[in-house]
């Protein structure tokens, strides 16, 4: 029993992580429709962040939640107006200039902080105990603030003005630049809040799975995938193929190994596409967010 | 200046009258070339870049102490991005571009066998640093660093007796993990102990949560892990965050060679206990010499050393020896000035080339991880390579060149 709830609570973390990493590219790539390949090094640099404002002494819950979000969000921004502007609707152009982008991240990174770099903050928040097992108590903390996240865009999208004319957008933008909405400032918005979703994962990220210049690698596969798989709707495409993706990862690794874990992660979504060619929620879920 | 026929004509007329000295003068002080072939971008640079600076160090010490037979070392380094085909392009272009006098190049097991073949296809003097799994045998490779007969068969009866006997297995799902875990299941069998799982992580996994799950349900002793590069090191971290490293301790052959007892925290670091044919901490005049020497030449933002870099260092002095004892840099005299059982004393004790699989008789460390520095517990001094032994006889037949595990170790004969 105690290993059924331990369990459970890694498999819902499983989940967690890959929508927590996966959300700011579902704004930027499946709402924006731009190929992002400098996504995973958006994540490096919420990371990188949150190392050097704890390193200086700020706090580390506002580094993760605070500074980390707003710094690559920023960043973000001044990478729109200066690149990703003039490529709209160029999608080979803009997968190649985002790719040139995350070279230069990584240099940047490398040259400054060096190849590796102490991440000397633990997670915070201590160890839960469940019967026999234990876990980390920041890893229930990261699937409470995914679900948050998850809300917030939801709530924003939903319910707000901003979300209404960013999604009006994104679908016609002549027709919304014919009723007087600045779609060149929404754009530049929307992009800032992809990153900055992007950031606030990888300062979340980064006490527990520490920060290296080429870190951002390892998530971006996984968040195409992700994203992809979810199909045209970023939100419930993004939260239901996380589930089906991650709930797959987690249950065969445990079964089998972490190996052929990742390999039924990647079939399930070679499947999953040859079954549903627009994603999940190109099929199922479709008047959904 | 633009190019009319005129300046052209004056150019290369005085090129060709110059031509003659320039070609006199370089007979007289012809430099020797010495390439490096190392990651100093992409994944492995966390590897390659010391590697590179002690490298480079003992260049500087051979020049400064007035070159080799009279002739000027000259490095030659090149990048190779973590990229498999800059391996084979630079190997390619050390080879015959810079027609090198000895090349030490490569980081992984795969970029070493990527290159190897065309070392000896040219006849290229080729040495690998890098602690790996064994099995090379190949009369112009030279292999200095450890491999797991030396390191495991010391670390694992030692961690059994302080711990227990039910050892868990994580390593990096390549050849060196895989190797690694049949090395480590056979001394733990061979000591009376018991594997009770061993689990294998492709390079890229950053989740390890599933695992210390199942390594909670099987209670073992203690883990031992071949986990490689800058993604696995999640792992120590997650296994502390679930409070696991206060009660199943961690033994490996792998962490702190990517200085990773740096990146990770004290208190998530604390009491694991590592093997390595060097560690920065080794108590000897010799190696107090070694660290302020290379703090010196390094200057500001000095790496800490490892086993890599500090083998490349020795590796790149246990080749001048040879090509002093030669009296030549070439390359077939220098072979046998190194297969005569020539030493070297370096920072990390003597380090012996044993004739018979071209590879390393070094001393061994046992040491424990405290507050972000290794404390050596133990020395075993002079330990020969007994895997590679096994399979590989360079002085019976020295026209090998193979890779004996390539398909692992019961491929190659060897009964686990």
């Amino acid at each position: 029993m105690d290993l059924v709830a331990a369990f459970g609570l890694q498999i819902l973390y499983g989940i967690a992580n890959l929508a927590l990493i996966s959300l700011g590219l579902a704004i930027i790539f499946g709402m924006m429709r731009v190929i992002n390949l400098a996504h995973g090094e958006f994540i490096m640099l919420g990371g990188y962040t949150v190392v050097v404002a704890t390193n200086a002494g700020v706090d580390i819950w506002v580094a993760m939640l605070i500074l980390a979000p707003l710094v690559v969000g920023v960043i973000g921004v001044v990478v729109e107006r200066l690149l990703i502007r003039w490529l709209y609707g160029r999608m080979i152009d803009t997968l190649l200039a985002t790719w040139g982008l995350s070279l230069l991240f990584i240099g940047l990174v490398t040259s400054i902080f060096g190849a590796s770099t102490a991440t000397t903050i633990s997670p915070p928040l201590g160890v839960l105990t469940i019967g026999e097992y234990t876990s980390s108590a920041y890893e229930l903390l990261l699937i409470g603030i995914t679900a948050a996240l998850c809300i917030a865009v939801f709530v924003v999208l939903r319910g707000t003005k901003f979300g209404l004319i960013a999604r009006g957008t994104m679908q016609n933008a002549e027709m919304a630049s014919a009723l007087g909405v600045s779609t060149s400032r929404i754009y530049m918005v929307t992009f800032g809040v992809g990153a900055a979703i992007s950031g606030l994962a990888g300062g979340l990220l980064a006490p527990i799975t520490g920060v290296l210049p080429t870190i951002g690698a390892v998530y971006i596969a996984k968040a195409f995938i992700t994203v992809i798989s979810g199909g045209a709707a970023i939100l419930a495409g993004t939260v239901s193929a996380s589930a089906l993706l991650g709930g797959v990862n987690g249950v065969t690794a445990f079964l089998t190994g972490p190996t052929i874990g990742e390999v039924a992660l990647l079939l399930t979504a070679i499947v999953l596409l040859r079954l549903m060619p627009r994603g999940i929620t190109g099929t199922i879920f479709k008047k959904s967010l | 200046m633009t190019l009319t026929r005129r300046n052209f004509l004056a150019g290369a007329s005085a090129a060709v009258l110059a031509g003659p000295a320039i070609i006199g003068r370089a007979q007289a002080a012809d430099p020797i070339r010495f390439v490096s072939i190392l990651d100093q971008s992409g994944g492995l640079d966390i590897y390659g870049k010391p590697m590179v600076d002690t490298t480079r160090m003992a260049v500087d010490e051979i020049n400064a102490a007035g070159g080799l037979l009279g002739r000027e070392v000259e490095l030659k380094v090149y990048d190779p991005q973590s990229s498999i085909q800059f391996y084979t392009q630079y190997a390619t272009q050390a080879a015959v571009g810079d027609k090198a006098d000895v090349v030490h190049a490569g980081i992984t097991s795969a970029s070493r066998e990527a290159i190897r073949p065309t070392f000896s296809r040219y006849q290229t003097l080729y040495f690998y640093n890098v602690q790996y799994e064994g099995g090379v045998c190949d009369l112009n490779n030279f292999c200095t660093g450890s491999t797991p007969a030396q390191t495991v068969e010391k670390l694992v009866p030692h961690t059994m007796n302080k711990w227990g006997k039910k050892v868990y297995i994580v390593a990096a799902d390549y050849n060196y993990g895989q190797i690694t875990a049949q090395w480590v299941r056979k001394f733990v069998a061979d000591n009376g102990g018991e594997t009770v799982e061993t689990e294998f992580f492709p390079l890229d996994v950053t989740n390890f949560g599933p695992t210390i799950k199942k390594i909670q349900a099987a209670k073992p002793d203690m883990v031992m892990s071949a986990l490689v590069g800058g993604a696995h090191v999640s792992f120590y971290r997650q296994y502390a965050a679930a409070g696991m490293n206060r009660n199943v301790p961690i033994a490996s052959t792998t962490f702190g060679v990517g200085n990773e007892h740096k990146l990770i925290s004290a208190a998530e670091g604390d009491g694991m206990i590592c093997a390595y044919s060097y560690f920065e901490e080794i108590d000897t005049p010799a190696n107090r010499d070694f660290v302020a020497r290379f703090k010196a030449h390094r200057g500001e933002g000095a790496p800490g050393l490892n086993e890599l870099a500090t083998r490349s260092y020795e590796g790149a002095w246990l080749w001048a020896e040879a090509v002093k004892q030669a009296g030549t840099a070439e390359r077939m005299p220098v072979i046998e000035a190194l297969r005569a059982g020539l030493s070297y004393n370096g920072p990390s004790g003597r380090v012996t080339i044993d004739p018979k699989t071209n590879h390393a008789r070094q001393n061994v460390y046992l040491a424990e991880l405290k507050n972000q520095t290794f404390d050596i517990l133990e020395v075993h001094e002079d330990q020969p390579p007994a895997d590679t032994l096994l399979v590989c006889d360079l002085v019976a037949d020295p026209n090998q060149s193979v890779f004996m595990f390539e398909n692992g170790l019961e491929a190659a004969g060897i009964e686990m």
